[in-house]
């Protein structure tokens, strides 16, 4: 029987880490979920984001201590979620990119991460405050019958 | 983690091809490249995606970059891809209107 499986992993505030998170994590739900591949692409893509804007959140205070990524498990879906303790962010007050049609748009280099996250994830949330970020993604996929179960029995 | 960046001139064009995963750690590289070939007077560049394997909204934000560079000295940058998930960035992010995106270098440096 599924366990509600939990993995945590702290990473340091440096970019070459973000890779590493990606291909963890995807791994993970490939190994224990019945996950489409197209959903595990979007999956490396929303953590890249909610990882990177983690790590720049960090460094924009120069703060050292690190991210937290935590992955959990239940019976309909899977969650993964990243913490950080940045300075935070207003969701509803992001700047808003001009029209694809307008020229002015190629202004705007940044920006793209969040409505990314949203668009890929099944469910997604942010809390954010003035003592950090807490982004939890949710993809809805059942376990995969034959899994490496950590809680099952021998 | 590599990028490979490999440069071919191609019926006056200047094709650049992007190999490997395209983030927030390896996007700089991109940009440099970009930047170094419109200072060296390359003004009709198309990036192929086509080996990428992996690209995040960093990736997009340098091509941005690089459109907005080309286009303010009368060039212009365009895509070869193929690549059903790296389309679906550009498409969610609208930025399929942005960029003229080809099947093949070959289409790209024609202009078809």
């Amino acid at each position: 029987m599924l366990g509600n499986t939990n993995v945590q992993l702290d990473i340091p505030i440096q970019m070459e880490y973000v890779s590493l998170v990606r291909i963890l994590i995807s791994d993970l739900a490939q190994s224990r979920r019945e996950i489409d591949p197209q959903k595990v692409n979007d999956l490396k893509l929303a953590i890249s984001e909610a990882c990177t804007n983690a790590i720049e959140a960090h460094k924009a205070i120069h703060s050292d201590q690190k991210i937290k990524i935590a992955w959990s498990e239940q019976p309909d879906h899977f969650e993964v979620s990243i913490r950080d303790f940045g300075k935070g962010f207003d969701i509803e007050a992001l700047p808003k990119h001009p029209p694809v049609t307008d020229p002015e748009r190629l202004n705007f280099e940044r920006g793209l991460g969040i409505p990314l996250i949203k668009a890929l994830m099944d469910e997604v949330s942010f809390n954010s405050s003035s003592e950090g970020t807490f982004v939890k993604m949710i993809v809805f996929c059942q376990p995969l019958e034959k899994k490496l179960d950590f809680d099952s029995e021998l | 983690m590599d990028l490979g960046l490999d440069v071919i001139e191609q019926n006056g064009y200047t094709v650049l091809s992007v190999k490997g995963e395209v983030d927030v750690y390896t996007a700089p590289r991109l940009r440099e490249r970009l930047v170094e070939l419109v200072s060296e007077g390359a003004r009709k560049i198309v990036v192929d995606l086509e080996q990428v394997e992996f690209l995040d909204s960093t990736g997009l934000g340098v091509l941005v970059g690089g459109l907005k560079r080309l286009r303010s000295n009368d060039g212009d940058l365009s895509l070869v891809c193929t690549q059903t998930r790296i389309l679906k960035v550009f498409e969610i992010t609208g930025l399929t209107k942005v960029f003229s995106i080809y099947n093949s270098i070959e289409d790209a440096t024609n202009g078809e």
